[in-house]
């Protein structure tokens, strides 16, 4: 560093100054970041000495990408405002998803219940008490259209946020699409499709985990083929996040979980050019606003020069961390919810910031219920706010260079390559799942997060200060029964009203190919055919078996 | 002295386990006999634990918006098998229209989200059903 001298003399010259001030004013006691991260009083050059700019950032849309995917970012489009919904069944559903449309929501996100998570049909008797509750009820092609009634699926991209049984809801997708007219090349979306974190935090698996892999990596195989605008994946840390991992673990497991499936994709015999392009990723976005900047930079930046370093791939592309974005659920207060819109607000700029491909703003209610319309409304207002009247989506990456942010990331970066390394030493993601590695490393990091609150480390406005007796004054979401009568009275018709033969050779077929070939047309044949999500789990359940997950905490 | 036994339990199929792990393990901190039985359980797996662990608490955790039918069954099968002495309590996404009705129906406490764990630990030394 030039002049380095200078500035040594003049941080000595600033001590003095300092040590007066604290004698009078001493700092507060907890200046860590949300994840425990130690920060000084402020950051200078001689906190980023030896910066070498295009080795660290690059300009915008070069490697190693820091500073965004794209050489313009949102000055050419926005992210895309995509806001998670569904509840009750595909009418209900596709009510909401055309009030979105209607209101400047830019791209479609479904929540499916957990019967459906689960591929279980809503007439199973494990799905009682849960139609329709955390998400919608698909279960049948049926079921699909009527959830893109009216809705030009070739038109606009649809996240699906399912993982065990992602490949059969991708199918009912693929065919209710080809049933509007649409070709499959065409379509644009994303199936969440990350089994690896379910068994880290979401929960929803269904089979062991290598036989999952298997059908994760027909899909992106599939996709590779046929499917060249939909991501087969979206490599995701919101859950691990969620469950009470820290920045840094999020970014590192799901890095981590990312390199497996390009891996076990090569493996399979694809050329890293051929899919890796279509990987894309997800991350939470929480209250710590500079944290939550300098882990989206860093992640991007690992992900390129590990992508770069393992497999070396000839297309850019190939290279890119595409990621949507979601404010954290566990930052939302169900104590002043209103406070919520304000969390929400702060979370998501730090996502705009941190150079995020699309957005979820969580809603102020959702520590109480699904999103009501008034609630999600706001929330998507927010996304609207930033873009198109705060300025910041002006200039690309306008907080790289600063001398904090880079520290961060820095700091950040070399965190993540600390748990690659382990992670590597413990025989690899599966190896580690198996040892109960990330399930430990998660649920302490909750427990840390929880200690902290408790004992007032930490500040939750509303909840353990500035608490006031109120009584709740927004509305609450309410799903109506008569929505899972109607639901079970049109399953039952269209099991009814198919052909039975043609239906179990279809679910045959499945059963024989299960572990010897790609699964993804024998699943589009029995969507076809008329098999439910229910019964083309259960055909694969009866090859594969279910997953018991150990009980760790 | 007996310690006071409680079942930390997640219904249905939610698989939010953050807040009952958290919890399991802070009760235990606090010097109560805790079980955790993991996720994906039915009320007659959890009823069945709590008669074999002989527990004086059963706590469900519930993220998942099925609450009502799930505390239902649970409560219903607590009557079948006599633990009226057992305590009942639950916790997760709850609104409040449906707490007011599952303590109507017998659940003895539905803490929101942001309760501090020592409520809790609290709550249930106060309110304890058998003689401990």
């Amino acid at each position: 560093m030039e002049k380095e001298e200078i500035y040594r003399e003049k941080l000595e010259e600033w001590k003095k100054i300092y040590s007066k001030s604290i004698s009078r004013i001493p700092e507060r006691e907890n200046t860590k970041t949300l994840s425990g991260i130690d920060l000084k009083t402020f950051y200078s050059p001689l906190d980023i000495q030896n910066f070498d700019y295009f080795e660290k950032l690059g300009y915008p849309g070069m490697y190693p990408y820091t500073r965004g995917i794209h050489p313009t970012m949102y000055r050419s489009r926005y992210w895309t405002f995509r806001e998670f919904s569904g509840f009750g069944d595909a009418i209900e559903t596709n009510r909401r998803l055309k009030f979105l449309i209607e209101h400047g929501e830019t791209g479609l996100s479904i929540a499916f219940d957990y019967p459906t998570l689960l591929g279980l049909d809503s007439d199973n008797p494990l799905s009682k008490g849960e139609f329709g509750k955390a998400g919608v009820a698909i279960n049948t092609l049926e079921d699909m259209q009527l959830m893109f009634d009216g809705i030009s699926m070739k038109d606009i991209s649809t996240s699906m946020t399912i993982n065990g049984p992602a490949a059969i809801l991708w199918a009912l997708y693929i065919v209710a699409a080809e049933s509007q007219g649409a070709k499959r090349s065409e379509l644009m979306g994303t199936i969440q499709n990350d089994i690896l974190k379910e068994y880290m935090a979401q929960k929803s698996f269904i089979f062991p985990p290598e036989q999952s892999l298997k059908l994760v990596i027909d899909t992106i195989e599939f996709g590779s083929r046929e499917m060249p605008m939909w991501n087969p994946i979206s490599i995701s840390g919101y859950h691990i996040r969620e469950a009470g991992a820290t920045a840094v673990q999020e970014a590192a497991f799901t890095i981590s979980n990312g390199l497996t499936y390009v891996e076990e994709s090569i493996k399979r015999g694809l050329d890293v050019d051929d899919f890796a392009y279509r990987l894309s990723f997800f991350f939470d976005s929480h209250i710590d606003f500079f944290e939550e900047i300098a882990k989206f930079r860093a992640a991007r930046r690992v992900w390129a020069k590990e992508m770069k370093r393992r497999f070396n791939p000839k297309k850019e592309r190939s290279l890119w961390m595409r990621f949507h974005t979601q404010t954290a659920g566990v930052s939302l207060s169900a104590q002043q919810p209103e406070n919520n819109i304000i969390r929400t607000a702060l979370e998501a700029l730090a996502a705009v910031l941190g150079g995020t491909q699309s957005l979820h703003t969580n809603s102020m209610d959702e520590a109480w219920a699904l999103p009501s319309e008034k609630a999600v409304m706001i929330a998507l207002r927010t996304q609207q706010i930033i873009a198109e009247e705060s300025g910041v989506a002006n200039v690309v990456d306008p907080l790289g260079g600063s001398y904090y942010i880079e520290w961060l990331t820095d700091r950040m970066e070399e965190d993540i390559y600390r748990y690659l390394d382990k992670i590597e030493s413990l025989g690899g993601v599966i190896a580690g799942l198996r040892k109960g590695f990330f399930q430990r490393e998660i649920a302490e990091s909750a427990y840390k997060f929880q200690k902290d609150l408790e004992e007032n480390r930490r500040v939750f406005v509303g909840v353990n200060r500035y608490k006031i007796d109120e009584k709740l004054e927004i509305p609450i979401l309410k799903v109506p029964d008569e929505l899972e009568e109607r639901h079970l009275a049109r399953l039952k018709r269209f099991k009814e009203n198919r052909d039975i033969s043609k239906m179990h050779e279809s679910l045959n077929r499945i059963k024989k190919y299960a572990d010897s070939d790609n699964l993804m047309r024998y699943i589009i044949d029995a969507v076809r055919a008329g098999a439910t999500l229910g019964e083309i789990t259960d055909s694969l359940k009866e090859v594969w078996g279910e997953y018991i997950e150990p009980v760790i905490w | 002295m007996r310690k006071i036994r409680i079942l930390i339990a997640k219904p249905g199929l939610d698989g939010h386990d953050r807040g009952a792990k958290v919890l399991a393990r802070a009760l235990m901190e606090e010097g109560f006999e805790v079980i955790y039985t993991g996720i994906h359980q039915t009320a007659e797996d959890i009823v069945r634990t709590a008669i074999e662990e002989d527990v004086d608490v059963i706590g469900l955790s519930i993220l998942s918006g099925a609450h009502m039918y799930h505390f239902t069954r649970v409560l219903e099968l607590m009557k079948k098998n006599g633990l009226n002495d057992v305590l009942l309590i639950g916790g997760g996404i709850v609104p409040n229209d449906d707490r007011e009705k599952l303590r109507d129906m017998g659940v003895a406490e539905i803490f929101m989200p942001g309760t501090p764990i020592n409520e809790i630990s609290e709550f249930i030394r106060k309110n304890i059903k058998r003689p401990s």
